[in-house]
């Protein structure tokens, strides 16, 4: 236990279980009934695929221009015409919505996607390789570690200046130790397998067996981790967008609808409720997904 | 015993080294002249040399590192570039309602978590675990700064049960604690009830039931307090979610604390404000970590034999 000596790391011990090898081939089918039988998370995955749906379909679907004002409606309740209501320049809230979730789903996906490959690549050479270089990478995720997510997010958004790409950045950079973190351990199991051991004795490199034998055992934690993480990423970003330093209060983000619609929170509250509501539901869906792909993909869940 | 808590000790201190490093190097990150970025937009080439000059800006890093650590261990953190004051003095007047906040936030949130994860447990796969399960993977979901808007809206603005925002009365603490607490409770409630779940399986809760004790002895005394010692350890690690979180809650409810402090001075761009916060939650987020990883010790034995 010379690396590991610490109980549980400092991050968030739920965010991200290690899990064992699983064979991925062969078992997809296994899986696949497992997830089914999860009726939460099944729903789930099915708003996930609605959401983008509208995502990608969003011009084709809103029922008004998003960006269009219109001074005759400023800050209407819901009613038939507009379903959420209108915002403080009269725009079709359901409609920025719509549009927004590109947006908002964009972001989020992509800081994660970064975070996994980044994590991903740090963990299996710091797990296959050992040594100095091991030392280095798990020294340096424990002092990402050891600022608070969102802080660490603040930091680099004050250093980088606000805007969205700089927020990918930031979510990115705080998501990647754990993935980092969960694929070494990952990797330390697989490298004392016995197929490692058959490849290396046939003479493959080292290269070869990190990418073709231990990465594979690898993908059901990234899977897992990358389903945990997005809801989080959403909420982080979201948050930024709040504190003003993420999207511009005339893009159509979640978080810089619901940070304009607060000045009018008293008169108005529904321009705050709804894209609360709608990162609400999408966080909820992330977090459900993940729970039952953790079930499914976890053979000490069997039961 | 000894010899672990001397192992995380000396562990920690290159970690502090690293991050303070870092918190250093953050007024050298910011893209342009530090000097420059202090003295402002309108200042004069000789404003702006004289401030290098006083801050030390045209010595070598590593002597500025010197330096800056020197201030920092007798406590300068150099003052404020929007306000001139001390920054550790701004600190100092900020630092109890952030206190307050965290620590009744986390008072609640392991009171109700707990609860919910026993009962979660104990009628595991029934109404209740459902109902609890998805409490708390809701209560995970919600946007913090959005359930603030939502409680002051409904108590404050409609009801008028609660002040919207200050900390001037004890009142004014409850609507941001149960917004900050939310997410750590419902960690809290899905932890719990896994623990609970494990503990039950245990040889010696099966003797309590064949011995024939009571359901609520057997729960309360011997599976609670086995699954509890877990369940606090990792409050003590989720410290660190209530300090990012208070960035938020403190802006939505204009709490005059550490984490409306760090949004303001990220708005005006007061740098040394900013760094002496970083360093802060930094400090305080190893320091719980370290703590905790010591009490687990102590009340775990597997844990510091296997080290």
């Amino acid at each position: 236990m010379s690396d590991n000596s610490t109980v549980m790391g400092a991050g968030s011990p739920l965010s991200g279980e290690v899990l064992p090898p699983v064979k991925t081939k062969g078992r997809i089918g296994e899986f696949v009934s497992k997830f089914c039988r999860q009726r939460m998370s099944l729903t789930a995955a099915g708003f996930i695929v609605l959401l983008l749906l509208i995502a990608v379909f969003g011009p084709f679907l809103t029922p008004y221009n998003p960006d269009e004002a219109n001074y005759e409606v400023l800050m209407a309740g819901p009613s038939a015409d507009h379903w959420a209501g209108t915002d403080e320049y009269g725009r079709d809230i359901l409609s920025r919505l719509i549009d927004g979730t590109r947006l908002t789903l964009a972001v989020s996906l992509s800081a994660v996607f970064i975070a996994a490959v980044l994590g991903t690549i740090l963990g299996l050479l710091s797990g296959f390789y050992g040594g100095w270089l091991d030392r280095l990478i798990m020294r340096g995720s424990d002092v990402l570690f050891s600022f608070p997510d969102l802080l660490l997010a603040i930091g680099i958004v004050a250093i980088l200046g606000p805007g969205l790409s700089n927020v990918v950045i930031a979510v990115a950079v705080f998501g990647t130790p754990s993935f980092a973190r969960i694929i070494r351990s990952v990797t330390l199991s697989a490298k004392e397998t016995l197929f490692v051991e058959a490849a290396r004795s046939m003479g493959a490199k080292n290269g070869r067996i990190i990418w073709r034998h231990i990465f594979p055992e690898t993908v059901p934690s990234i899977i897992v981790n990358v389903s945990m993480k997005v809801g989080g990423a959403i909420l982080a970003a979201a948050s930024l967008s709040f504190l003003g330093m993420g999207a511009k209060t005339t893009e159509p983000d979640w978080g810089a609808m619901l940070s304009m619609g607060r000045d009018y929170l008293s008169i108005a509250p529904h321009i705050v409720y709804f894209p609360g509501i709608a990162i609400f539901l999408t966080v909820l869906a992330f977090n459900l997904v993940g729970d039952g792909l953790r079930d499914a993909l976890d053979p000490k869940m069997k039961n | 015993m000894g010899r672990y808590a001397l192992q995380r000790l000396l562990g920690v201190i290159p970690l502090l080294f690293v991050v303070s490093v870092l918190v250093f190097m953050f007024l050298h990150l910011i893209p342009g002249d530090p000097a420059r970025l202090i003295a402002g937009q309108d200042a004069t080439l000789e404003e702006i040399m004289g401030i290098r000059q006083q801050l030390g800006l045209d010595l070598p890093l590593w002597k500025q590192y010197v330096h800056y650590m020197s201030n920092l261990l007798s406590g300068d953190l150099g003052n404020s570039i929007q306000s001139g004051l001390a920054v550790t003095d701004m600190l100092m007047s900020r630092v109890m309602p952030t206190l307050w906040l965290t620590f009744l936030s986390m008072a609640w949130a392991l009171l109700i978590g707990l609860l919910i994860g026993v009962v979660s447990a104990v009628y595991r796969n029934r109404w209740p675990d459902y109902v609890g399960t998805l409490a708390a993977i809701s209560g995970m979901s919600v946007p913090g700064f959005w359930l603030g808007l939502v409680l002051i809206q409904i108590f404050s603005v409609e009801l008028g049960w609660f002040p919207t925002g200050g900390v001037d009365t004890w009142k004014s603490y409850i609507l941001p604690s149960i917004t900050l607490g939310m997410g750590i409770m419902s960690m809290l409630a899905r932890y719990s009830r896994s623990s609970m779940l494990e503990t039950l399986r245990e040889d010696y809760i099966r003797t309590g039931r064949a011995k024939g004790m009571r359901e609520y002895v057997v729960i309360g005394r011997h599976a609670l307090r086995n699954s509890l010692i877990q369940v606090v350890t990792v409050a003590g690690l989720q410290f660190g979610f209530l300090l990012g979180g208070s960035v938020m809650v403190e802006t939505v409810f204009s709490i005059p604390g550490l984490g409306r402090l760090l949004v303001d001075s990220i708005l005006f761009r007061d740098y040394t404000v900013i760094q002496a916060l970083l360093l802060i939650f930094a400090t305080q987020f190893i320091l719980i970590n370290l703590i905790v990883d010591l009490l687990y010790g102590v009340l775990n034995p597997k844990i510091r034999y296997s080290s």
